[in-house]
């Protein structure tokens, strides 16, 4: 039988991976009841107990069976640990609980490690085991399972008599005393006596019972043991003898069974739960339908059947969205998968900079594709550690302020329109509009003689090289600042903003695209091309009245719309496309927003709605300024995707920066050194 | 060949045992928990059920003991899956009606002995 | 996968290689039959704003994004009306694509060792980097491009930074 275990290696770390958060989060459950209940003898919640223990049980059975042995190992003392805990033997004080957090971040580190081939750090992991093992020393037990050699004892001739009588119940317990004696003459040479001694009358008897016993002589290469071991599953229901007709000596000898513990290089796989795929077979069902009726129209089509072709078509098309968004679900993922890592953080972080934090976490099951949720990960960890670390003050200030000692962050998601937001609020002191505009000053990044408004000054976070913690902390980093986590959300189609309240609090919103995949479309005409503009970016579109457009000295060009000044860019002069007509009212202006700035993209005629599949032109091309992807439309022919933020950024970089909707204020100026890189 | 359902509520298992079984030409069904086997085995009858002690929202238990108090399922072969620790979880599983168990860890070949004794 | 027609078939000399010839403004070139993946007719080609001229765009092929590069233009040679011969020949470098436009497809010879001779050095020869060598076929000249420097630069950004190649004959 050769079966290669490794093909179910990568479910074993993915789902050990899931277990272990699952496990952390538990723990922390624990642990906030034990603080809020504020006793020692905390009477835990049997569930979450439960819960616990069945996570390092599934690890520790799945990596024996697997191969793991160091995994499985430590997965057994982490379970023996917490059946104790289950079973009131361990109570669960804080001590217990962050031993047992340290456990979990082992079992992590080993399971990472027979995952990616990486070594761990031993003495740590030996540490946290020796702990684990003291944790309970009256009811020490040191069996380890130990998976890499198996002791056999090699049957010599013998001959066994056997006597054999169940109990009555056999029957109930799925048990045939046929596939008992089969086995046991696959052993050897079976010599059967029944025996129907305590068979009743025909009229008293109960077919659903077992009446029978047996007198078996067995003769073979058999030991005691293999006896033993057909009996196994019966041997409580049974009266069972086995006693040798003849002396035999074993020899022992040890088998290494121990196979190699291979790991498969890192493929991304998506677990899918049931009931997605179901709606994915209906949905394909219903297609199938659908197409033998039109095919089935189109072969004695007549004109009269016309009304019926148009339903068949819209059926189609339903069948085909329906069936889209089903696979696109596929890929969809809880956010939860990002939210887990937060409490531990949050505690642990809290805990080294000596303040007192909770966190409130909503709307964890609102879904995002994966790609999207792997790699909005690290971005949101910045944002929250910038919190914890900037945002949420000291308890004593705290106190002083007329706040609670402890602080709050906010952690929620939430789906609007196209997009999923995530907002991650705390309630420290705000930002410091002075201190950041002093130390933008001091970096050289502004001007000092720049007034700049509230919001401006928020958006001076954003800047490359800009990073206000006085000391360089281990939470915040150095200067690794927010400029990438702004690039990183921008990489995924989404945006950050930050709004401050003096005394009560920042905000970040987090936009993102529910899907990379799909958008939502506009089609709009630039001389013969077809251009998509992404939906969620389009304000309104208006016509162009030639003498609303202004040219300020220096280049560019601006436009008035309803006392607000828009830059306004002529998408055909920036792509090298002759106009349809030279007449400025042949067009149409659309007003477009990212990043909270407005502009007017000056295009030739708006061609509808549709969604589009992404194709990404990086594939084989390379990034191209202002276009963020390409896509195939229904005729078969490309277009590009226009990256509406880019060609915002493009327009505010090509020489004239604007200030919007506020003109009043001196411009920003960003020198060359900190300008943002637009490659 | 014969049908036969795996709970387990950890994939990687249920991905090893349906992927062994059918290599020998069993048809498998998968359930992620008691509950779940409990559905699926009133809408199809299977020829044995292995299944997993500990699980979420119904234990492998508590599946023996419900799967017994139904005429289909009164002699059907009932594997647990149990580690060398679980004695007493063992006892408990014969007590409430199933047929044997499999001790993790076990390898394919031992598990495809084990179905071959049962399903004879 | 398509592979491009291949009109003699018979078994290579260790030192032969097989090449698709072209023609281009009345030069016949070749490149490497392993890099080609197919060939196909002229195309909608969509243009990709900001890119040098010889970008031509990209096209659909079969679901996947392909850019084009005009091989006239590239060279810096006059553009040519597109007729019933004019074709794209789609190249595999790496498992990136690329769609190369050319005047006509010729054929697909053997190039022996004893064929190919070194290029001379001349006038005015800028990039000499694009020519892998050159063969004598039949009194015909045939000159052998590198296509992978042709198509991808040393680095991206070289893409639109390389100027046209200046006429090679």
């Amino acid at each position: 039988m050769a079966i290669d275990m490794r093909q179910f290696h990568q479910t074993f770390f993915e789902e050990s991976l899931e277990g272990l958060a699952g496990m952390e989060t538990e723990l922390l459950h624990l642990e906030k009841a034990a603080n809020d209940s504020g006793q020692e003898n905390v009477q835990a919640d049997p569930e979450i107990l439960n819960t616990i223990f069945r996570g390092a049980h599934s690890i520790k059975g799945g990596s024996s069976t697997f191969g793991f042995n160091e995994v499985a190992a430590f997965a057994h003392v982490l379970e023996s640990r917490l059946d104790a805990l289950r079973e009131g033997k361990i109570l669960p004080n804080r001590q217990v609980i962050g031993l047992l957090l340290l456990a979990v971040d082992c079992l992590r580190n080993l399971i990472l490690s027979a995952k990616t081939g990486q070594a761990v750090d031993k003495p740590s992991i030996e540490a946290v085991y020796t702990h684990l093992e003291r944790l309970e020393n009256e009811n020490a037990e040191s069996t380890v399972i130990n998976n890499s050699s198996t002791v056999v004892a090699p049957p010599k001739s013998s001959s066994w008599r056997i006597v054999f009588q169940p109990q009555r119940r056999l029957f109930h317990t799925g048990n045939d005393p046929a596939r008992v004696l089969r086995e046991l003459a696959a052993l050897g040479s079976l010599k059967v006596q029944l025996n129907a001694a305590d068979l009743p009358a025909w009229e008293q008897m109960n077919p659903e019972e077992c009446y029978l016993a047996w007198d078996l002589e067995l003769t073979g290469n058999v030991t005691r043991d293999m006896i033993q071991e057909v009996f196994e599953w019966v041997i409580n229901d049974s009266r069972l003898e086995i006693t040798p007709n003849l002396p035999h000596a074993a020899r022992v000898e040890t088998i290494a069974a121990k196979e190699a513990a291979i790991v498969d290089a890192h493929n991304g796989s998506i677990r899918v739960s049931i009931p997605k795929v179901d709606a994915l077979i209906n949905m394909v069902g219903e297609l199938v339908i659908t197409q033998s009726m039109l095919s089935q129209l189109a072969a004695q089509f007549t004109l009269e059947n016309l009304p019926k072709l148009f339903i068949g078509l819209a059926q189609l098309e339903r069948n085909t969205r329906e069936l889209q968004e089903s696979v696109m679900r596929i890929r969809m993922l809880p956010l939860s998968f990002a939210f887990n890592r937060f409490p531990r953080m949050v505690r642990d972080m809290s805990e080294k900079l000596g303040k007192q934090v909770e966190l409130y976490i909503s709307g964890e099951q609102t879904e995002l594709d994966k790609t999207v949720i792997e790699r909005i990960n690290d971005p949101l960890v910045h944002l929250v550690r910038n919190c914890l670390d900037h945002g949420i003050e000291s308890p004593a200030e705290r106190i002083a302020a007329g706040k609670s000692a402890v602080g709050k962050i906010e952690l929620k998601a939430y789906q609007k329109g196209g997009n999923v937001v995530i907002e991650i609020r705390d309630d420290g002191h705000g930002l410091q509009h002075e201190r950041i505009f002093a130390k933008a000053v001091e970096r050289g990044l502004i001007n000092p003689e720049a007034k700049l408004s509230p919001e401006e000054i928020a958006e001076i976070i954003f800047l490359p090289g800009f990073s206000t913690a006085e000391t360089v902390s281990d939470i915040s980093g150095r200067g690794v600042g927010m400029d990438i986590v702004r690039n990183n959300i921008r990489g995924l189609g989404g945006n950050v903003e930050i709004a401050s309240h003096s005394g009560t609090g920042i905000c970040f919103t987090v936009r993102l695209p529910l899907t990379l995949a799909i958008l939502d479309g506009l089609s709009v005409l630039i001389g013969s091309h077809t251009y998509i503009l992404p939906l969620v970016s389009i304000v309104e579109s208006v016509r162009v009245r030639p003498e609303l457009i202004s040219r300020p000295a220096g280049g560019g060009e601006l436009f008035s719309l309803r006392k607000e000044y828009l830059p306004f860019i002529r998408l055909h002069k920036l792509f090298g496309i002759e106009p349809r007509s030279p007449d400025l009212n042949q067009g149409l202006l659309v007003v477009v927003e990212a990043d909270g700035k407005k502009a007017g993209l000056y295009v030739d005629d708006l061609l509808g709605q549709q969604q589009v599949v992404i194709k990404s032109l990086e594939t084989h091309y390379r990034k191209v300024d202002g276009i963020s992807a390409a896509t195939i439309l229904g005729d078969g022919t490309v277009a590009m995707i226009l990256d509406v933020a880019g060609l915002i950024r493009m327009a505010h970089t090509g020489g004239v920066r604007f200030i919007m909707e506020d003109r009043h204020h001196m411009p920003v100026t960003v020198n060359a050194a900190s300008a943002p890189n637009l490659n | 060949m014969a049908t036969i359902l795996t709970v387990d509520d950890t994939a990687s298992m249920r991905q090893m045992i349906s992927f062994t079984l059918n290599s020998v030409g069993h048809e498998v069904i998968q359930a992620s928990d008691g509950k779940e086997a409990l559905d699926i085995l009133q809408q199809k009858k299977v020829d044995l059920v292995i299944a997993d002690v500990n699980m979420p929202n119904m234990d492998g238990i508590t599946l023996v003991k419900s799967l017994r108090a139904l005429v289909e399922y009164k002699f059907t072969p009932i594997l647990m899956l149990t580690t060398e620790s679980q004695d007493t979880k063992r006892q408990q599983g014969k007590t409430a009606g199933a047929t044997g168990w499999i001790v993790k860890p076990f390898n394919p070949e031992q598990l495809l002995n084990v179905v071959k004794k049962v399903l004879g | 996968m398509h592979t491009a027609p291949v009109l003699h078939h018979r078994t290579l000399s260790s030192h032969e290689e097989q090449f698709l010839t072209f023609r281009l403004d009345g030069q016949e070139y070749g490149i490497a039959i392993l890099k080609v993946q197919e060939i196909k007719g002229w195309d909608k080609i969509t243009p990709i704003p900001n890119s040098p001229a010889y970008m031509r765009g990209v096209l659909n092929l079969r679901g996947v994004i392909v850019p084009i590069i005009d091989l006239r233009l590239r060279f810096g040679l006059s553009e040519a009306k597109r007729d019933a011969f004019t074709v794209i020949i789609v190249v595999n470098i790496g498992g990136r694509l690329a769609g190369i436009v050319v005047d006509s497809v010729s054929d697909v010879i053997n190039v022996t060792a004893e064929q190919h001779c070194a290029a001379p050095e001349y006038e005015g020869q800028q990039n000499r980097e694009f020519i892998s060598g050159l063969a004598q076929i039949d009194d015909k000249l045939l000159i052998l491009l590198d296509i992978d420097r042709l198509v991808y630069p040393e680095t991206l950004d070289e893409v639109e930074a390389a100027a046209p190649i200046a006429a090679m004959q």
